[in-house]
C-alpha cells in the first residue's frame, strides 16, 4: 500500500530532509510543502532510477562517511602540497582497479567517492570486465593505490549493501 | 557572536580560500588536462566546504532562531554533482586524445587541446 505511494521511501526521506534544511524548517506550510514533494518527485522520476540495493548497515554507512571526511582532508592536504612543489616529481598513471562488485549503482558510488578524494578521479566504469579506470595525479606504485581503493572503499560499500 | 566562534569562523573562511586557491594554482601549474582536473575536484571537496561550514557556523551562532543547516544542501548537491563533471571532463578528454592521435602531426603543440578547456574545467 505504502510503495504505491512511496516507490522509494528512502528518496522521499531524502528530499523532505533536503526540504527542511533549504528552508530551515521554518513554518508548518514549509514542511506540508516538503511532505509533497517527496510524495511527487519520486514518483514522477520513477521510470529513471535504476534498482539499487538495500542499505542493510546504516551505521556502518556513518562511519563510513567519516573516515571519508578524514581521507578529503588528508588527501586535500597531500594534494595541496604536491601543487606548489616541484611538478616533474609527480608520476601520473592511469590505473585499473578490477571491482569485485557487481551492482551499476554502487559501482557509480564507489567511482564518485574516488573522484571525490583529491588525487584520483575516475573516467570509466567497464561493466563487461568490472574494471574502475582511475586517474591518478600521483601514483609512483599503482598496486599501492589499487590496494587502497579496494581496502578503504570497496569493501566498505559491499559491507554496507551486503553484495 | 562570542570570541571563539568569531575565530572559528574567521579560520575556516581563510582554509576554505587556501583550499580554492591551491586549487586554481594546480589548475593553471600542471601540465596536462587530465592532470588540471585534480585541481578544481579540490577546491569543490575541501574549499567550498569550509567556507559553507564558517556560513553554518555564523548563522547558527548570530540567528536567534537556532542552528543554521540549510548550507548542507549546496554542500550535498556539489558533492554528488562535482563527481559527474570531472566524469564527462576526463572521458571527453580522452576521446579528443584517442581521436586525434591518428591525424596528429609529430610537432603539434602539445597544449592546444587543454588551453581550450581550461574555462569549462573550473566548474568541476
Amino acid at each position: 500500500m505504502i510503495r504505491t505511494v512511496m516507490p522509494r521511501p528512502g528518496l522521499s526521506l531524502t528530499v523532505f530532509v533536503l526540504w527542511a534544511v533549504i528552508t530551515n524548517a521554518a513554518s508548518l506550510g514549509q514542511l506540508v510543502l516538503g511532505v509533497v514533494l517527496a510524495i511527487v518527485i519520486p514518483l514522477l522520476t520513477r521510470s529513471f532510477w535504476p534498482d539499487p540495493p538495500r542499505l542493510v548497515r546504516p551505521w556502518r554507512a556513518l562511519r563510513f562517511m567519516g573516515v571519508f571526511a578524514l581521507d578529503i582532508v588528508t588527501a586535500n592536504w597531500r594534494v595541496g602540497r604536491q601543487v606548489i612543489g616541484p611538478l616533474h616529481r609527480l608520476s601520473p598513471a592511469f590505473v585499473e582497479v578490477p571491482l569485485d562488485l557487481r551492482d551499476p549503482f554502487i559501482a557509480t558510488l564507489l567511482g564518485s567517492i574516488v573522484s571525490l578524494t583529491p588525487g584520483t578521479v575516475s573516467l570509466h566504469v567497464d561493466q563487461q570486465r568490472w574494471v574502475l579506470l582511475v586517474h591518478a595525479l600521483d601514483a609512483p606504485d599503482p598496486q599501492a593505490l589499487v590496494d587502497e581503493i579496494k581496502e578503504r572503499y570497496e569493501r566498505a560499500l559491499k559491507e554496507m549493501f551486503a553484495c | 557572536m562570542s570570541a571563539a566562534s568569531e575565530f572559528l569562523i574567521s579560520a575556516l573562511i581563510v582554509l576554505g580560500a587556501l583550499f580554492v586557491l591551491l586549487g586554481s594554482i594546480g589548475l593553471a601549474r600542471l601540465p596536462d588536462f587530465l592532470m588540471r582536473l585534480h585541481g578544481p575536484t579540490k577546491a569543490t571537496t575541501m574549499g567550498v566546504g569550509s567556507v559553507l561550514l564558517a556560513s553554518a557556523v555564523f548563522f547558527s551562532t548570530t540567528d536567534p532562531v537556532g542552528i543554521s543547516l540549510h548550507e548542507l544542501a549546496p554542500l550535498f548537491f556539489l558533492f554528488i554533482t562535482a563527481p559527474i563533471t570531472a566524469y564527462l571532463l576526463g572521458k571527453a578528454a580522452m576521446h579528443r586524445k584517442s581521436a586525434a592521435r591518428p591525424a596528429k602531426p609529430p610537432a603539434a603543440p602539445p597544449r592546444v587541446s587543454t588551453n581550450r578547456q581550461q574555462g569549462t574545467a573550473d566548474d568541476g
